[in-house]
């Protein structure tokens, strides 16, 4: 099976930080990735880098079978690669519909009023925002917010669909409902790349796990495998804590 | 339709001002198209996409050198007219790639610049331009009652024109586009605006008929100089009406430029010696009691009564 989405050897530099080093990914049709590392690990920046907010400094991003590194964000997203943001980035003085039609618009093909509206509305209805079409965006709550995020990513037709952190700052019911979204779109055949600190969220999602720490891959493989990688331990809790477990690991396999 | 009749009613009994027979009356008239014509231009770049360009002087200027120049060569006049829009859209599109990146102040500022630099380079350029000195243009040979109607009738075509760009460009993909892109530029892209090319779509706009009325202007006055054309309150007063009537309505510039005008000249009338002072108070007051325009004061009332666009399915499903 060819990768819908490749990156090869990208690296990123800001100034004298590299932000992403050297990192190969790639992702199959359909699949849920799911994408993690502590704070500045550079989970942000491999989605703006593929959703053309920056341009890598080395490596190349393909796109079903297309060099799609150094074009624009809009070439993008016309080709199929949707992305949430971590903050919502809705057009606040429009309606949640208007909000919806602009990328049924200009990012779904050339669509007439009518035919925008229709797709947009489709789109709401799916994520459960259809009764609050005719509301200003600016007076959905955060849950409401990031499901117009959704929404609009939807009315574009993605191929793929990057998701940064769509769950933080919800309630526990919040969060349910939208996994059970998440879970929907997915299986309308959409590849989904999930940042998320929520481990709730990832295990429950993820067919498969990818770590970056300071930048750099250090781990991929199914849920189970990665939570139980000492590197991805020691990422996260501390050398000291890594140790301690190999040690009661290795205890437990010699006792 | 129901909505264009009204305003076409109103452009044809404003076109037949020259009945009344008053020249001072006709004055104003062409004064209050031309303002109508800046402040339309500026509605597009400066009310759709919300980008605050103070380029309007470059490009009156540009436009006004443009015909009379051509005009002093020989060439005809509603040609050279033409040939100054399409000048004044070629600099503007070269203009905006250069500086339509820049963001808020940044681009405010550099747009101000602009009509600076070329006030410099007419007046140094005297060989082409006449520099300091001005320059003359060919004096028609008609009536002075005939001029004053013919350019009246001119600018009131052209202000007719702008308007008509605006209602396409608000009810175009292209408004809709501009109105995101004021919004949230970043989102923008992300949901397949080309935002470069839309915002220089809408610099070129705002400045072809602002072009074309510098040449009508230089051709009514018959004679321009560099400080005259390329004034920097050429910049700022589209603005203060747009603001007036509503930025980024279509009706509101219009609104706003005939309050503008009816007010200068007011104030100009009663209180000669302050009143620059006692028109910037007034403006600062309009403005600060008038967020929206004298078009959001209206649209503030209806809305609960009546959601701006019908969506039954939507609407009967509460």
């Amino acid at each position: 099976m060819t990768a819908i989405l490749s990156l090869d050897n990208v690296t990123q530099r800001f100034g004298g930080l590299t932000a992403l080093d050297a990192v190969s990914l790639d992702i199959a049709p359909g699949e849920v990735v799911g994408l993690i590392g502590p704070n500045g690990a550079g989970k942000t920046t491999l989605v703006n880098m593929v959703s053309g907010v920056y341009k890598p400094s080395t490596g190349t991003i393909t796109f079903d079978g297309k060099r799609i590194d150094g074009l624009k964000s809009y070439q993008i997203a016309r080709l199929g690669v949707a992305r949430t943001y971590q903050v919502v980035q809705p057009f606040p003085e429009m309606t949640v519909l208007e909000n919806v039609m602009s990328p049924a618009t200009f990012a779904a093909g050339n669509l007439g009023v009518e035919a925008a509206q229709e797709k947009a509305l489709e789109a709401l209805r799916f994520c459960g925002l259809d009764e609050q079409a005719q509301m200003r965006a600016s007076e959905l709550t955060l849950a409401g917010r990031k499901r117009l995020e959704l929404a609009k990513s939807l009315a574009m037709d993605p191929k793929v669909l990057l998701l940064d952190e769509v769950n933080a700052g919800l309630n526990p019911a919040e969060i349910d409902l939208a996994l059970d979204l998440i879970r929907r779109i997915s299986a309308k055949g959409v590849t989904i790349v999930i940042i998320e600190h929520l481990m709730k969220v990832v295990m429950n999602l993820c067919s498969r796990i990818v770590v970056l720490h300071h930048g750099a891959k250090i781990a991929e493989g199914t849920p189970a495998e990665v939570t139980s990688d000492p590197h991805v331990i020691e990422a996260y809790l501390g050398n000291r804590y890594a140790r301690k477990q190999a040690g009661e690991a290795k205890e437990g396999a010699d006792g | 339709m129901t909505r264009v009749l009204p305003v076409v009613l109103v452009i044809a009994l404003v076109a037949a001002l020259p009945l009344l027979g008053d020249n001072y009356l006709l004055r104003l008239g062409t004064m209050g198209a031309m303002y109508a014509v800046m402040a339309l231009s500026w509605n597009v770049i400066g009310g759709f996409a919300g980008y605050p360009s103070f380029a309007t002087a470059a490009f009156f200027g540009l436009g006004a050198y443009t015909g009379a120049i051509l005009q002093g060569a020989g060439v005809y006049m509603p040609l050279a007219w033409v040939a100054a829009c399409l000048a004044a859209a070629l600099f503007a599109g070269l203009l905006g790639l250069a500086i339509l990146h820049l963001k808020g102040h940044y681009f405010a500022i550099a747009s101000l610049v602009v009509a600076e630099v070329l006030l410099e380079i007419t007046t140094s350029w005297t060989s082409l331009t006449g520099g300091g000195m001005g320059l003359n243009l060919p004096i028609l040979r008609i009536s002075v009652d005939a001029q004053a109607r013919l350019f009246f009738w001119a600018m009131l075509a052209l202000a007719s024109l702008t308007l008509a760009m605006n209602w396409i460009v608000a009810n175009h993909r292209l408004g809709f586009g501009l109105r995101c892109i004021r919004q949230n530029e970043d989102a923008s892209g992300m949901v397949g605006i080309n935002t470069t090319l839309y915002k220089v779509i809408a610099f070129i706009l705002s400045a072809v008929f602002v072009g074309g009325a510098g040449a009508l202007y230089a051709s009514w006055v018959f004679y321009i100089e560099p400080p005259d054309v390329f004034a920097t309150l050429t910049s700022v007063k589209p603005i203060v009406m747009a603001l007036l009537g509503g930025a980024g309505t279509v009706l509101g510039p219009v609104i706003g430029a005939v309050l503008f005008l009816v007010m200068e000249e007011l104030v100009w009338r009663n209180l000669l010696e302050i009143h620059a002072a006692a028109l910037g108070i007034l403006i600062v007051i309009l403005i600060f009691f008038l967020p929206g325009g004298v078009l959001g004061l209206f649209k503030r009332r209806r809305k609960p009564a009546a959601p701006s666009r019908p969506l039954a399915s939507a609407e009967a499903g509460r």
